[in-house]
């Protein structure tokens, strides 16, 4: 790993300055970075820690829905988010593993949009508002393909915003060695509607499946996805699923979402 | 080099590092404590973790200046006050839950944290939590079993000796 300057603000505004260095990155939770800087495959010159900010750590329910702090572990949000949105909890308590879960961030994993992680099914399934320095974005506007998102360079998201649904549930079909999403599905049903958003399957990152999302929004039971069939034409193809396989699960874990959705 | 200072196993401890020294390698090369094994160094296996203000982490996967002013618990810790073999130590000994130890002290560390945080697991949840936690001898079964003695609960009955 190349070597560099490590400085670690107690404030979003010193963070945001130490960001507008020439090569400067943000650092979280390091669950992604720190190995992606081991393999030079990226190599900041200052990296600007987050964990040392109290105003972007903590879960909290407000008139707005449930907010969490960017800097917020994994972890942490699996065992306060419980009592107020359980589907999100479920989804934070089932990434990686334990270790992962004390130290990976849901604004680390949101930045980097892995096309296999698990917040962004839950941000883009909840409809919620990703929150930076600078302004809020739907999340809808946020998630742009495979590791792209909304965010200009040296900005941070700080938070995240859930409208809480009547019912949700993520169920992730889980890659055994990396436990990622080989496929994951969060179904969120509003009053004014269902939302289903889809990772690990798409070329193109989180999506919404709206054909199953309109079924759904008129019947919300398994039995209304069950003649709806997946175009597996964007679909990831690697050695632990072909493009059809993925695009079957999507249909089978939205049905198992809808009946396990609390 | 920067100056970081923490707390390692109840003492105070300070060395100068690099931005980019892993907390793994401060504990080995800056401190000589070469019981926290490095396996993958790509945050996969777990032979690497320690409690960080008495949270499990992979110490391959922080670096030593994000954990200034923590206290750090490493395996040199988990021996009683007077070297004997602490409780889950003494419990992987006792049903072989290790073969050629590499994983051991990630194992020991992570099972230290499930007890913490619930102290009759399941043997199910012995195995979800240790998930993280990678070994290419045992099989595990005597690992959990090892656990799941440490816990203080009968484990005459689990089979896989
Ligand atoms: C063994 C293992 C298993 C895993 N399994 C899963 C899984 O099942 N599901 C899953 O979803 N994830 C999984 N992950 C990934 C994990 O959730 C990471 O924690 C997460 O993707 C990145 O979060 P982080 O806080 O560690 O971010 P970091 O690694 O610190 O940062 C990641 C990127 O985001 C940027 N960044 C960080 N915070 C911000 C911010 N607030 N604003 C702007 N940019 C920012 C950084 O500059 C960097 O580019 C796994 C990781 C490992 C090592
Ligand atoms: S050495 Fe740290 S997880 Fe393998
Ligand atoms: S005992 Fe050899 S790796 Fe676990």
């Amino acid at each position: 790993m190349h070597n560099f300057d490590f400085v670690k603000p107690s404030s979003i505004a010193e963070a945001v300055k130490a960001l507008s260095n020439e090569g400067a990155q943000a650092l979280s939770g390091g669950q992604t970075l720190t190995p992606t800087m081991k393999q030079r495959l990226a190599a900041p010159s200052v990296l600007v820690s987050l964990t040392g900010i109290a105003e972007m750590k903590g879960v909290c329910l407000g008139d707005d829905g449930l907010s969490i702090g960017a800097a917020t572990p994994h972890a942490v949000v699996a065992a306060e988010a419980a009592k107020h949105y359980p589907a999100l909890a479920a989804l934070a308590g089932g990434i990686g593993d334990p270790a992962v879960r004390n130290r990976g961030t849901i604004g680390g994993s949101l930045a980097n949009n892995d096309p296999a992680a698990c917040y962004p099914a839950a941000v883009l399934g909840s409809g919620a508002t990703v929150v930076t320095n600078k302004r809020k974005i739907a999340a809808d506007d946020y998630f742009q393909g495979m590791f792209t998102t909304a965010l200009e360079e040296g900005e941070i998201i700080t938070g995240v915003t859930f409208p809480v649904p009547e019912k949700a549930a993520y169920v992730k079909f889980n890659q055994p060695a990396s436990r990622f999403a080989l496929t994951g599905v969060f179904v969120a049903k509003f009053k004014g509607g269902v939302r289903v958003a889809v990772t690990g399957a798409s070329n193109n990152g989180v999506f919404r499946w709206s054909e199953g999302e309109s079924a759904l929004s008129s019947n919300f039971s398994g039995a209304a996805v069950a003649g709806l069939k997946v175009d597996a034409a964007e679909m990831i193809g690697d050695l632990h699923g072909t493009p059809e396989y993925r695009a079957h699960l999507v249909k089978v874990l939205t049905k198992r979402a809808v009946d396990a959705a609390r | 080099m920067t100056k970081v200072t923490m707390t390692v196993n109840g003492k105070a401890v300070s060395g100068e590092v690099e931005g980019r020294t892993l907390l793994s390698a401060f504990l080995r090369e800056g401190l000589g404590m070469t019981g926290t094994h490095i396996g993958c160094d790509t945050s996969q296996c777990g032979a690497c973790v320690v409690h960080v203000d008495g949270k499990a982490v992979k110490s391959c996967t922080m670096f030593a200046l994000d954990a200034a002013g923590s206290s750090v618990k490493t395996i040199e810790g988990m021996a009683n006050a007077d070297g004997s073999l602490g409780v889950i130590q003494q419990a992987f000994q006792d049903h072989h839950g290790l073969q050629c130890g590499f994983c051991t002290p990630g194992m020991v560390m992570s099972s230290a944290a499930l007890l913490a945080e619930n102290p009759k697991p399941t043997e199910a949840e012995v195995r979800h939590y240790l998930e993280g936690n990678i070994c290419r001898c045992t099989g595990y079964h005597n690992i959990v079993k090892a656990v799941l003695a440490a816990s203080g609960q009968d484990v005459s009955s689990v089979a896989a000796e």
